[in-house]
């Protein structure tokens, strides 16, 4: 088959050629994630907007829809200053390694049966693993530009993932003795017998409350809480790195909601027909509650959020455990 | 364990202003905490002293800047008291009908930036504002300005109420009974805003009486105090109205006063109007005021609490001296007393129901 005088044929088979299924992969998984978030950026102001009361972005292109490109542009165009006591190459590296840490998970991530671009048999594990590694750059951040404020913002978001990744890791426990699988293709087809929202109500619950804290969003935005600690990690920032670290820290609310959709909600498994569409819609439809949350609850305190996360999110994730075993003894 | 001193402001987010706080931390920890105060220091009472009597209502104005009429009241209350003038009676209801407005307009900033400080990013603010904005429209239509109204002055207020300003008033006042509703839900009912401001900062009767805590501070501790009932002054004995408090003295009881008295105020705003009699509104004041020889020191209670203008009058046109009682200034200082062993996020959370502002406190 010729298009344009190009082989598709061969096109196609150059895919199998780890390498360039490696740049292709990485280029598309930038390209898409990256318009995902312009347009997710935008979509967050104008709902919040909406729900407080005003406009929100309406001036950049119709309906306000260039505002987040504009604004980026903008941080693009300033300039870019180092704090004279910074730490130097701590400081540039962070940004840069935000930014690649958080668009990493997504290469395990299946949109269908057939498209990933890592088919992992052990897809979950590295996902987690890769999310942990994302508080390095949070730490680097807050460390680097030798300012009071990162410092503070830093420290708390490492106290917060310590107090978090224990209850995600046992919450996703609960999926995979259902499923009987690491890989994500297979934990969605698993599901065709039943969303795993359903019998994993409470470790659905529990992943939820930790996607807030993932992505550090409100009520959990403690890191960069700006009525406490002015910007938190990011303070010290400006231009290009902090769009980046921006960016980056956007993209863990996408990679949380997709997660979701994933393993609790049937991932691209629909009515009627299966689609990566789905698996788009499950996915807004969290983002959509994140959003939510964000304008409704006020920032909860970190003595609270970690006596959250230790007293309440871990007890809860360990019963959900006992409760997938039965399920898998019973129901299976 | 080792202290980190951290500087909270000047240029802070949640410092309300130009507060600088310095803050001693042990790891999120408040060890102790300084305001340090003067950023927006104009030298208010020394202008004074080479402004004629007439001419320093505009610049009360500039004091607490989101309650304009009431630093106009303090200040016109006071040179009255000198000059022993009675202003005519439809004035007095004006002016009560203007200094509740004035207090539900402040209240509602006030309510709407402790969202601002918790975390709640502008969703508090908005709605709030969205009301205060209806009192500011009513009020530039009343006296052409939306912040500094410079519209009660000695002998009375400035202009008479516009055609059918009574009827928006009310209109305004039943929308704003339904809204106030909807904040106590999105107070009340969330388990978080609860959770972050129940038990926090907590100042007991004695401590708030003993460190001259004033206003809705005063009354969050379960004091009953308030000068429109201790010392009436206008026509606020003619109405039927009660002293508000909360019981446990932490920012929510604080938050609490500041919803009930927004209710109260409006009760008296709708008293004072149905009862609003027909007459002058200015007595005769000659241009240059000249008050006879004497002191006198004339206080009400602003939104903020007690707000008392000190006068000297040496016979001549303008005051000898003139000293202010901020009460800004009273309940920044009970900062440092409540805030010891608390964590940040309580520090800002105490700042907000505190509800400073730097136009009074610098003065």
């Amino acid at each position: 088959m010729e298009l344009f005088g190009v082989d598709i044929q061969a096109l196609v088979s150059l895919l199998q050629n780890p390498f360039v299924r490696g740049i292709g992969g990485a280029l598309g998984v930038v390209g898409v994630i990256s318009i995902a978030v312009l347009i997710l950026i935008w979509a967050e102001r104008k709902f919040i907007a909406r729900l407080q009361h005003r406009y929100g972005p309406n001036r950049a292109g119709k309906f306000g829809i260039l505002q987040t490109l504009a604004d980026g542009l903008k941080l693009f165009l300033k300039e870019d200053i180092t704090p004279k006591n910074a730490e130097k190459i701590t400081y540039t590296l962070a940004p840069i390694l935000c930014f690649s840490l958080a668009m990493i998970p997504f290469v395990a991530i299946p949109i269908d049966r057939n498209i990933v671009v890592a088919n992992l048999n052990a897809g979950i594990l590295f996902i987690i693993a890769v999310a942990s590694l994302s508080v390095i750059p949070v730490i680097m951040a807050g460390w680097a530009p030798n300012n009071k404020y990162n410092l503070i913002g830093g420290i708390r978001s490492a106290a917060m993932m310590i107090s978090y990744e224990i209850p995600v890791g046992l919450a996703v426990i609960g999926v995979l003795v259902l499923s009987g699988s690491l890989s994500l293709i297979d934990i969605v087809e698993a599901q065709r017998r039943g969303w795993f929202i359903f019998p994993q109500f409470l470790g659905f619950m529990t992943f939820l409350i930790v996607s807030f804290m993932e992505s550090a969003r409100p009520p959990f935005d403690l890191p960069e809480a700006e009525s406490e600690i002015v910007q938190g990690w990011t303070t010290e920032y400006s231009s290009v790195k902090f769009a980046l670290l921006m960016f980056g820290e956007y993209t863990h609310a996408i990679f949380t909601s997709i997660l979701i959709a994933i393993l609790y909600l049937g991932g691209w498994l629909g009515i009627f027909f299966d689609s990566p569409l789905w698996l788009a819609l499950k996915t807004l439809i969290i983002m959509l509650f994140l959003m939510w949350v964000r304008s409704s609850a006020v920032r909860v305190r970190i003595d609270q959020m970690i006596n959250f996360g230790w007293k309440f999110l871990i007890p809860l994730a360990l019963l959900n455990i006992v409760i997938a075993g039965v399920l898998r003894i019973v129901w299976v | 364990m080792e202290t980190v001193l951290l500087n909270l402001g000047p240029q802070h987010p949640s410092t309300h202003g130009v507060l600088r706080l310095v803050v001693e931390l042990e790891g999120e920890r408040v060890v102790n905490v300084e305001p340090v105060i003067g950023y927006l220091h104009r030298g208010f009472e020394k202008i004074c002293e080479n402004r004629r009597y007439i001419q320093i209502t505009p610049l009360t104005d500039k004091l607490d800047y989101v309650a304009s009429m009431s630093n106009n009241m303090a200040y016109v209350k006071a040179v009255e008291e000198l000059l022993d003038l009675h202003p005519p009676q439809r004035a007095e209801f004006i002016r009560v009908i203007v200094l509740e407005l004035q207090r539900i307009a402040s209240h509602l900033l006030a309510l709407g930036s402790i969202g601002n400080d918790l975390g709640m990013p502008f969703t508090l603010m908005m709605y709030t504002f969205r009301e205060r904005e209806k009192i500011l429209d009513l009020f530039e239509s009343l006296s052409g300005a939306r912040l500094g109204y410079n519209y009660i002055t000695i002998g009375g207020v400035m202009h008479d109420l516009p055609f059918g300003f009574p009827d928006h008033v009310l209109a305004f006042l039943k929308e704003l009974d339904e809204k106030i509703e909807e904040y106590e839900d999105l107070i009340y009912e969330n388990e978080i805003f609860i959770r972050r401001t129940e038990g926090v900062g907590v100042l007991k009767p004695n401590d708030a009486i003993n460190l001259g805590a004033t206003g809705p501070v005063l009354r969050g501790s379960g004091v009953k105090r308030d000068v429109r009932k201790e010392d009436p002054y206008s026509v606020y004995h003619m109405f039927d109205w009660k002293v508000v408090t909360g019981d446990k003295g932490d920012c929510l009881s604080r938050i609490s006063v500041w919803i009930k008295e927004m209710k109260m105020s409006s009760e008296i705003v709708k008293q004072a109007i149905a009862n609003l009699p027909a007459g002058n509104i200015r007595e005769k004041v000659s241009r240059v005021i000249r008050p006879p020889e004497g002191e006198t020191y004339s206080r009400i209670e602003s939104p903020r609490g007690e707000l008392g203008f000190h006068i000297v009058g040496d016979g001549s046109t303008n005051p000898y001296r003139l000293k202010i009682r901020s009460p800004a200034f009273c309940n920044l200082s009970v900062l440092p007393h409540i805030a010891k062993g608390v964590l940040i996020a309580d520090l800002i959370a105490i700042l907000g129901t505190l509800d400073p502002v730097f136009g009074e406190v610098d003065r």
